[in-house]
């Protein structure tokens, strides 16, 4: 029976599952990174993740909005480097435009994922199309906007969705952004790492609302 | 072969060397924080100062804390942006009420988390301003100074700012100091072989053995492009010819003429020597001196560095009166001391 809304503690559990499908999922993002990047993405987001669960693990949270800012707040300062800082960002800015309610619901998705990306977009200065995070990040977003109507599982489940094609369709661009970038056309056929993260992130929630 | 490194664990090896750098200030400084240094008995209501940028370039960015030169430094892991906390923590640490100005070098990791931690102080009250060093002239063309990453020049950078700020008395005045020092500062930096990564002991880039690399950045950042392995001779006038043409394009400063007066760095990467220095340094004073550009100080030596990598950087500053004025004022840190004055005058 998927849950129709998150209290606070739900939340905490979501981030604590996704942060969980994160660190199992490593050696995927590694391999994804070793094709464009240094190969770093996959061990900086394991570290990010187990500060996460320490910050997390134990705590009890009055309002929403708190477990995504902890998640980001950890996430940035055991990371370092351009991707804590956007990864931080977009739980930390998505978070904080949850606001401080007791129940997650489709509105505070959406606002969670406008808000997130935005954040990220001014951060890292990444527009759609630069085979970035970012890629996933806006198509997941906008959809959030669009079915913010429906029960809580039926929005997370088409954002997902939208995450996942839009990391799909990063596979075909070509890289603009960080390191990446010398390796111009050659960076065709392989998603980016980061908006790899992003599909697991929200693949993981929507398991967590259904369960 | 990996390169030999005198280390303990390589994952502490950051931690480690600000401790260093605490011992070597002997009391002078304070460990602040997960990982900040920051000056004893910054006078209240001072406008402060804070440097920062990744470890493992030692002696900048932490050894510019010191007297009349930066009041903290929020330090990074090796080669890494210091993350938001550590930033917010050395900016909490060096605030006295009256503002505080963020210098570094602009590399899109440590304008994530420098912004990041401005955006935490602000939460905290406390009024924060960014002044980006981009000294490297290879890195982008002079319309897009924004794209361009900051190296040596950092060091006068800071030591003139520094020293306005002991008697700054806004932070506006002082963010104006900055700009005007940054524009003024230009450098040209070139690379024959890379450092190594010290937990790994990997090459920090490729480069082939009889190339010189112009323009390449101090992480091995693509620049110009490769040239053959030359004569100090040969390359000097390479290099200065950049930094002339640039002051020569850039439509926001002068051209160098006769008469100007400037501050002349070379600087080593790492294990390009003293004597390698100072031949090359020969060459250039007899450049600047054809020209009728009157050196008004020179500094010399390995201060901004990228473990053993072999290269070099030139710098110049232009100096008006007001600037000549900060440099005059001593200064003492781990990364540069000088007495009043200049050498000469």
């Amino acid at each position: 029976m998927a849950k129709e809304t998150l209290s606070p503690n739900d939340c905490r559990d979501m981030l604590i599952a996704v942060a969980n499908k994160i660190i199992e999922s490593e050696p995927i993002l590694t391999d994804a990174d070793r094709a464009l990047g240094d190969g770093d993405h996959g061990i900086g987001m394991e570290r990010g993740m187990n500060a996460v669960k320490e910050k997390l693990e134990g705590t009890d949270f009055e309002t929403a909005d708190k477990p995504f800012m902890a998640m980001g707040m950890a996430m940035m300062s055991s990371m370092g480097g351009a991707s804590g800082a956007v990864f931080g960002t977009l739980f930390r800015t998505g978070g904080k435009a949850v606001g401080g309610v007791d129940t997650f619901g489709p509105e505070q998705l959406a606002a969670f994922f406008t808000s997130g990306t935005e954040g990220v977009q001014t951060r890292g200065g990444a527009k759609p199309g630069d085979k970035t995070m970012v890629d996933a990040l806006v198509p997941a977003a906008e959809k959030a906007e669009e079915v913010k109507g429906s029960s809580l599982i039926d929005a997370i489940t088409a954002v997902a969705a939208a995450a996942e094609a839009g990391k799909d369709a990063s596979k075909a661009m070509i890289a603009t952004m960080g390191r990446a970038k010398t390796l111009g056309e050659r960076s065709i056929g392989h998603p980016d790492a980061g908006a790899v993260s992003v599909a697991i992130i929200v693949a993981t929630m929507r398991d967590f609302v259904a369960s | 072969m990996a390169h030999k490194k005198l280390i303990n664990d390589p994952l502490k090896v950051a931690d480690e060397l600000v401790e260093g750098l605490v011992e070597a200030y002997n009391g002078e400084c304070d460990f602040v924080g997960a990982r900040s240094l920051v000056l004893k008995n910054i006078p209240d209501n001072k406008v402060a100062l804070l440097v920062g940028g990744g470890s493992g370039h030692e002696p900048i960015y932490h050894g510019l804390v010191g007297r009349n030169l930066a009041d903290g430094a929020a330090c990074g892991d090796i080669f890494a942006a210091p993350p938001p906390d550590i930033v917010l923590e050395a900016t909490q640490a060096v605030s006295k009420g009256n503002g505080v100005l963020y210098l570094y070098g602009n590399y899109a990791g440590d304008v994530m988390n420098f912004d990041i931690g401005a955006e935490l102080a602000e939460e905290e009250d406390i009024e924060v301003r960014t002044v980006l060093i981009w000294d490297d002239v290879c890195s982008a063309p002079p319309t897009e100074k924004n794209k361009r990453r900051g190296i040596a020049g950092l060091v006068p950078v800071v030591k003139l700012v520094g020293a306005a700020s002991q008697t700054a008395t806004s932070l506006d005045e002082l963010e104006a100091l900055a700009k005007k020092a940054v524009l003024n500062t230009r450098s040209v930096g070139v690379s024959m072989s890379p450092g190594s990564i010290p937990a790994t002991g990997k090459p920090t880039f490729e480069i082939d053995e009889d190339k010189i690399g112009l323009g390449m950045g101090i992480h091995g950042e693509p620049g110009v492009g490769d040239i053959p392995m030359t004569t100090a001779d040969e390359l000097t006038p390479q290099m200065l010819d950049l930094i002339f043409a640039d002051f020569d394009k850039d439509e926001d400063i002068d051209a160098l003429k006769e008469g100007d007066e400037i501050l002349f760095f070379v600087n080593s990467l790492g294990s390009t020597t003293m004597m390698e220095l100072l031949i090359a340094l020969r060459k250039a004073r007899e450049i600047l001196n054809t020209k009728g550009i009157k050196t008004y100080d020179v500094i010399v030596g390995p201060l901004v560095t990228c473990q053993e990598m072999s290269g070099i950087s030139f710098s110049i500053t232009k100096l008006d009166d007001e600037l000549k004025k900060y440099w005059d004022l001593p200064c003492q840190s781990l990364c540069y001391s000088k007495m009043e004055g200049h050498y000469g005058g």
